[in-house]
């Protein structure tokens, strides 16, 4: 009514009650949700701290400076039942970090091929990618982790067989029991760190001759032999420097011991249960997400590449690809921060996450408001940053005009 | 719909803590809402709480969770449960979810005082020890050095085995789940030389096993787990509650009443008897309890005493085959003392 009215007078401004003021409104809206937000807020602070009073029980993060008290099998850095809870968080923390970049980096490279093997125009390569995306996309994660571990991991010989194993071949030095994989662990000598100078060296070496091959074979139409020039950096450059230096590496090898493998290094099945179930569960959503980058990029593109002579190999690597990278990366960045989620189900297979590790203290301690706050704020660090550094992926790799 | 989404808020916020929670009368709302929340093993844990085919809980735990429900209503089957795993125990008997939690939990210092619980009665004197396979040949768990062995989490176990090891200068390497049923599954497949949790859960566990004379409990008990029903603190009256429903149990063996004679027993000319089954005609011990006069008399019908309950489920006639040891009862060498009932 108020705005009929106020239209009728032409050429005044149209004078509106307050009620109807779009700005006042919106202010209104604005503030009213505010209000409600910090009540909300602090209400179940307010009836959090209030229950934990009632029911006796204290509250901060002091307890993590206490003696932790159990053991952890997995862990990269020195830790042992007289750590504090604190460093048993870290510890879960880098399991966490650890089992979802392995599997991040994986699930990237078979989601690719299998992408781009469902497009391919070989039937059996085609149909067997398909079959491949529609299995892993319709079990739960959980079942394919149930699967790896119960299903195949387990059924790996024991590790008596692998004794009786060890007696018969003497020489063996990599074992696959249902206990993990052993094999041996490099022990690092003196002037071994020169090696290591040698080959990023050697990197650094090969990308400056790329950078100048490819400024070459734009100004003379010659390209370099850039794969045997910079292989013979990355790889002969550091050999010949281990050499020199007397072949500064040795290796602790795996022996029987009188219940486990002792020495060398283990790769436990609770990680390879967990690793494997997510990348490939992931690579199958990583497969489809590339498949819709693929078909996303117009067939001229295509055709146009071919009739400038290109092979469909460089075609797909040097055209399509960038283009389909575009399509690509926003959904991708969301199946990384699937991949980091779902990596506490570790929990189910004893894998020492931070969920589990957490778990752990939760109960000995009996603060699980604490702990949850901690795991909730870890994860939504991991993924903020995880998501951050892809946007500037992305933003790198958008359509530049120029 | 505003006032539902206001609701659905608030409801999300509370972290999980109830507004109503931890009230300082337990018994009072029990009384009103008819039954006991019962807290019990999630994981089947046969003799202790498991569940039939038929849906129905039977163990030493669920014998107190029935003997709380007959003490106050006169009916064992007021009783629901909550299987809990060991993770979910406490927040669970904290939050109000459950009224009390009889799921073979340790008496520890920690939890009746840091986690602001309340224990009294000890329903099973138990220890933790070790299984292995026979065919390892290990006689005695100090030849347990460099072992894998498989543990549940979030249990006191757990950290008596890191104690046990670290004391006898051995190493181990722990293999952490957290549930039973996948703890037993990995030692199953030979994920773990040794399986350890209390002595009385290895007996139950081995009975699952597809072949249990595969399997041995060595005779090391490195621990004390004296298992309990826990209420939250500050509470006492529910706690007399639970407390004297446990001791009854123990004083209707002592006085030898079991579920056959206990309508005979009634008539018995011993004050003692009398008085504990409501026969004195000016007894208010039921009523000082907030329970009905024959609270003794309806627990030992459910259940019988607890002689007959731990034969029932944990021992000669039951597949665990325990012997009562440590739970015997104090005049015959064990542990298990009734208070005086007056």
């Amino acid at each position: 009514m108020a705005i009929a009215q106020a239209r009728t007078g032409d050429g005044e401004p149209p004078k509106v009650s307050l009620l109807y003021n779009p700005a006042l409104r919106s202010y209104v809206y604005q503030i009213l949700t505010l209000v409600l937000i910090v009540w909300v807020v602090w209400y179940a602070w307010h009836n959090a701290t209030q229950n934990l009073a009632r029911a006796n029980m204290t509250s901060g993060f002091g307890f993590l400076n206490s003696r932790a008290g159990f053991d952890i099998a997995q862990s990269l850095i020195a830790y042992t039942s007289d750590s504090t809870y604190f460093r048993a968080l870290q510890v879960g923390l880098l399991n966490t970090l650890v089992v979802a970049a392995c599997s991040i980096v994986t699930a990237t490279i078979v989601g690719l091929l299998v992408g781009i093997g469902r497009l391919s125009h070989n039937w059996l390569v085609a149909r067997l990618c398909t079959v491949y995306v529609e299995i892993f996309r319709n079990i739960p994660p959980l079942l394919v982790i149930f699967f790896w571990y119960l299903g195949v991991l387990a059924l790996l010989p024991t590790i008596r067989t692998i004794f009786q194993h060890v007696k018969d071949n003497p020489g063996a030095i990599f074992f696959i029991s249902n206990r993990g994989i052993y094999m041996p662990a490099p022990i690092f000598g003196d002037g071994f760190g020169l090696v290591v100078a040698a080959f990023v060296a050697g990197v650094l070496a090969a990308i400056a001759f790329t950078v100048w091959a490819n400024a070459r074979q734009r100004a003379t139409g010659n390209r370099p032999p850039v794969l045997m020039v910079n292989l013979a950096l990355i790889l002969l450059l550091p050999f010949v420097v281990f050499l020199l230096m007397g072949m500064p590496l040795s290796f602790d090898y795996p022996v029987p011991g009188s219940f486990n493998m002792k020495g060398g290094m283990v790769i436990g099945p609770e990680f390879l249960a967990l690793y494997l179930a997510l990348s490939l569960y992931s690579a199958s959503f990583i497969a489809e997400i590339v498949r819709a980058g693929i078909r996303g990029v117009p067939g001229g593109q295509t055709e146009a590449s071919y009739a400038l002579g290109l092979r469909p190999g460089p075609t797909t690597r040097l055209v399509i690809l960038p283009q389909a990278l575009r399509i690509i990366i926003p959904p991708l960045t969301s199946q990384y921060l699937n991949i980091i989620k779902n990596s506490s189900l570790a929990v189910a297979v004893g894998y020492a996450d931070l969920v589990a590790v957490g778990g752990t203290i939760l109960n000995q301690s009996g603060h699980s408001i604490e702990i949850i706050a901690i795991w909730m704020a870890i994860y939504l660090s991991i993924s903020l940053l995880t998501s951050l550094f892809m946007n500037w992926f992305n933003a790198k790799m958008a359509l530049v005009e120029r | 719909m505003a006032k539902k989404i206001v609701t659905a808020l608030v409801g999300a916020a509370v972290l999980g803590m109830g507004a109503q929670a931890a009230q300082a009368d337990t018994l009072s709302d029990v009384k009103a809402k008819g039954f006991v929340q019962c807290g019990v093993n999630g994981s089947n844990l046969a003799g202790f709480g498991a569940q039939d085919s038929a849906g129905n809980w039977s163990g030493l735990d669920v014998d107190l969770c029935k003997a709380v429900a007959a003490a106050i209503f006169g009916d064992a089957t007021k009783v629901k449960y909550t299987p809990l795993s060991a993770k979910d125990r406490f927040p669970a008997l904290q939050s109000g979810e459950i009224d009390m939690l009889a799921r073979n939990t340790t008496w520890s210092t920690s939890r009746d005082s840091q986690l602001g619980f309340d224990f009294r009665a000890v329903t099973y004197y138990d220890g933790q020890g070790f299984m292995v396979k026979k065919e390892l040949g290990v006689k005695s768990a100090l030849e347990l050095s460099g072992a894998s062995v498989c543990v549940q989490s979030g249990t006191t176990t757990e950290l008596n085995l890191a104690d046990y090891f670290r004391s006898n200068n051995m190493d181990f390497k722990p293999v952490v789940f957290e549930s039973q049923d996948e703890a037993d599954a990995a030692y199953n497949a030979g994920r773990c030389d040794a399986y350890t949790t209390d002595a009385s859960g290895l007996y139950s566990i081995r009975l699952k096993m597809a072949n249990p004379d595969d399997h041995m409990v060595l005779p090391e008990i490195i621990s004390k787990e004296p298992l309990g029903a826990a209420v939250r603190q500050n509470d006492s009256k529910w706690l007399d509650v639970v407390s004297w429903s446990h001791y009854a149990l123990v004083a209707a063996e002592e006085f030898g009443i079991t579920q056959a004679n206990v309508e005979e027993m009634k008539k018995s000319a011993n004050p003692d008897i009398k008085r504990f089954l409501g026969e004195e005609a000016d007894s208010t011990l039921g009523a000082d309890l907030g329970l009905p006069k024959d609270w003794a008399v309806q627990i030992i019908k459910a259940v019988g005493n607890y002689g007959e309950s731990f034969e029932r489920n944990v021992g000669q006639a039951s597949p665990l085959k325990i012997d009562r040891g440590l739970n015997a009862l104090w005049n015959k060498g064990g542990l298990q003392y009734a208070p005086p009932i007056r």
